[in-house]
Order: structure tokens, then C-alpha cells, then sequence
């Protein structure tokens, strides 16, 4: 059984942080397992926390009328579910629900942002590394509009 | 008989394998044409309509070929409503074909997006022939929907022989069990020493282009990355320059080509 400390040294989106910096994280994080189908947080609903995937899949899903969930997004190990309660107005934009057993490592958001703006070096850090999350995200969805796969007109 | 000219081959059998895609298997009606190897690609002839380049998607019994088409246009389409018993010219094979087989004891990667994994599937049932040769082998597969994926039937037998097969797609319903997102998405199951991978890789060509780039990125060499790029393939023997790629006529020189030598030419503009 690894300690939290221990799992967050070893997840991928934290990697190379100080061991000091992982000591400030440490007692704002709790492991969090999720069994299959748990509603992780719904769209709109406060975005107080972030969880880091160590193992197993979440959809980030989008109720459209008529259509009931439609996932959007698979993630998988390694990465970082949520980036919404660094921003403001600190709202999901989407909802999460565990596609199977899911183990994480939830972190206090809230708590967090407090250490990011007592330590703006830090807070820098940790903001680069959530923007690389987005980007990312948003290069994926880019690709995704382009429809590749559709059959040439 | 010149690679000029067609050899007749019957349609022996069809499948359907997404709503717009059919897999045709041919048997040659005259002498067998030389053996196909995975990735060389054929001109498949409807008579009346059009001859279009298909890559190669495995064997039919000793000398018959099995192809995958899409429907997009005349010719695909005359392609694809071919029946059993139908005549087709066949000339080929043409280019170069998937580095195969890949070093032993190397970690193999097979990315396929839509209809690329027709070309791939003959390197993955090599891979999955002869799994014990290699440390690894994933085959990472996107499609639009999970409606489009091609070959469903077969993922389980590669995985039974030890491949790990992973699906993901841009967008599905509900009762889909899998991913949603880009195939690059799928690199989180990579279990590679990247020094020592051997990557296949086929699709449209910008999701060939960042896939190749992004293992890149994890430290595959350029030179064990090889993508099947595409053109409009016409006399199969560079001699049309119709398939023309800055210095590479893809027929002759291609399909498959390495990512040191693709990647400048698929970010060249006037190309």
C-alpha cells in the first residue's frame, strides 16, 4: 500500500516537482478511489478540487437535451482530471463520471490556490503544468473538428 | 503481362465492414500476380468506371488478395458494390511496402486511424504470428465512431496472441464502453522502451503527422517510424509523376517512407 506521498511522486503530472513542493501538496491530498459509474461531479456544479488518474478511465460528459450524456473526453492514467477551480468563476464546465474502477488522488483546489498565491514561484509551476493539461486539450478537440476520419467529399 | 496491364480476378467473396466500407476478397482468374507484401498497394480496375491504387489488406487463400475499400467516389463506389463473381483487373504490387519484420526483441506500435488500419492489418497479424520475437507489441486504433471501427471481430484474437489492442473515437453514443478523444490519447497504454521501438503508422495524414510527431517526442527514432502516405497513385510505376511528394514519387518510393525523410515534406506547403 503506497502512502500519499509516495503516489504523488510517482504520478506523471507532477513529475520533477521539488520534493519540497510535493511536502506542500501532501496534506492538501487524499486517495480517492471511485467504483464504475460514479458521478465524480456534474456540469456547473463548484469546482473545488482536482484529482490526479493513477488508474482506470473518467468520461468528461455534457447533458445535451435529447441526447441525455454525451461523453466528450476519455482520460486515462497519468493524467489530471479538472482544471476549473483555478479559474474563476470556479464552476466544472463539464461533468465526470468513472467509465470503470477508477483510483486517484483528490487534492483541495481551494487550499491550493491559497498556496499558489502565498508562493507565486510555486503557484507559476503548478499553473504552467495545468495550462500544458489544457493546451493539450485544446489541441485535441482542434484535431477532433477536423473531422478526419469523415469520408472525402 | 506488363504491370501495364490488368490481370482478371474474381470477386470470390465481400464483407461489409462499416456502413461505406466492404472488404472484397479476389482470387486470380488469370496466373497469380507476384505476392503482395503488407503495405504494397494494387490498382484495382472496375471495368467501365476507373482504376484507383488500394492497399493490400491481407491474403485470400494462395494467390488471392483480400482489399478493403471505401465508397467515396465512381470508381470506390463500382468497387464496393462489386458481387461475388464479379470481374476486376488487378495490377501490382506496387512500392514499398511496411519494414517488416521489425528487430527482435524490439517494441513494435501500430497506429491506425479509419480506414488505415486496412494497410496495417497484415503487419499486425505478422506481429501477432510471431508475438514471442518482440518485447512488446500495442496496436492503437481511432475512428470516427465506434460504428467505423474496422476488423472488431479480429481485436480479440490479437489480444489473445498477446497484442495489446486499443480503440478509441471521436465521438459515440451511449452503450460505448471505450475512449473518446484523439488516438494520441492512447499513448498513455504504451509500455515502450522508445529507443527500441519499431512504430507503424497509417491514416489521414494530419493525425499521421502529430501521432508521428508526439512518439517523436517520447524518443522513437525518426528513422524506425514508418507512415504510409498517401497521393494520386496512377501508373504504379513512377513514370506518370502523378504521386509526386517533393523528391518521392510515393508509388515507387512510398507508400511507405520514414518519418525522417516524410516529416519535412508533409509540412511543406507547396507540396
Amino acid at each position: 500500500m503506497s502512502t500519499t506521498r509516495e503516489l504523488l511522486e510517482a504520478h506523471p503530472f507532477l513529475a520533477g516537482l521539488t520534493a519540497g513542493d510535493i511536502g506542500r501538496l501532501e496534506p492538501l491530498a487524499r486517495p480517492e478511489p471511485f467504483p464504475a459509474g460514479t458521478r465524480i461531479f456534474e456540469e456547473n456544479g463548484p469546482a473545488e478540487r482536482f484529482w490526479l488518474i493513477g488508474d482506470g478511465q473518467v468520461d468528461l460528459d455534457i447533458r445535451v437535451p435529447g441526447r441525455g450524456d454525451v461523453i466528450m473526453e476519455t482520460l486515462g492514467p497519468g493524467t489530471v482530471l479538472g482544471w476549473s477551480w483555478l479559474f474563476p468563476p470556479y464552476r466544472w464546465h463539464f461533468g465526470a463520471v468513472a467509465a470503470g474502477p477508477v483510483r486517484s488522488i483528490a487534492v483541495d483546489g481551494t487550499a491550493v490556490r491559497a498556496l499558489c498565491d502565498a508562493d507565486p514561484v510555486f503557484g507559476y509551476e503548478l499553473t504552467r503544468r495545468f495550462m500544458a493539461v489544457v493546451v493539450g486539450r485544446m489541441q485535441a478537440t482542434r484535431l477532433r473538428l477536423l473531422d478526419l476520419y469523415r469520408a472525402p467529399a | 503481362m506488363t504491370t501495364m496491364t490488368p490481370s482478371r480476378y474474381r470477386v470470390a467473396g465481400r464483407a461489409d465492414e462499416t456502413a461505406d466500407t466492404v472488404t472484397l476478397a479476389l482470387e486470380p482468374l488469370d496466373a497469380p500476380l507476384p505476392a503482395f507484401r503488407p503495405g504494397q498497394f494494387a490498382m484495382l480496375y472496375a471495368f467501365g468506371v476507373g482504376e484507383i491504387p488500394i492497399s493490400v489488406s491481407g491474403r485470400y487463400g494462395a494467390g488471392g488478395l483480400l482489399h478493403t475499400v471505401r465508397a467515396v467516389g465512381a470508381t470506390s463506389g463500382a468497387l464496393c458494390r462489386a458481387e461475388p463473381g464479379t470481374t476486376l483487373g488487378v495490377r501490382g504490387p506496387f512500392g514499398r511496402g511496411w519494414a517488416l519484420p521489425a528487430p527482435d526483441g524490439a517494441d513494435v506500435v501500430i497506429v491506425a486511424g479509419g480506414l488505415g488500419l486496412a494497410p496495417l492489418r497484415p503487419a499486425v497479424r505478422q506481429a501477432a504470428a510471431h508475438r514471442d520475437r518482440y518485447r512488446d507489441v500495442t496496436v492503437l486504433i481511432g475512428a470516427r465512431t465506434p460504428e467505423d471501427l474496422l476488423y472488431p471481430g479480429e481485436h480479440d484474437e490479437w489480444r489473445a496472441a498477446g497484442v495489446g489492442v486499443h480503440t478509441i473515437v471521436d465521438r459515440a453514443g451511449a452503450g460505448w464502453g471505450g475512449r473518446v478523444g484523439v488516438v494520441t490519447a492512447l499513448f498513455d497504454r504504451l509500455r515502450i522502451r522508445p529507443a527500441g521501438t519499431v512504430a507503424y503508422v497509417c491514416g489521414p495524414e494530419v493525425m499521421m503527422r502529430f501521432v508521428a510527431r508526439d512518439l517523436a517526442r517520447l524518443g522513437v527514432p525518426a528513422e524506425a517510424l514508418w507512415l504510409s502516405l498517401e497521393r494520386n497513385m496512377h501508373c504504379g510505376i513512377g513514370h506518370c509523376g502523378h504521386c509526386q511528394l517533393g523528391p518521392l514519387l510515393l508509388c515507387r518510393d512510398g507508400p511507405v517512407v520514414a518519418f525522417d525523410a516524410a516529416g519535412p515534406l508533409l509540412s511543406t506547403r507547396e507540396l
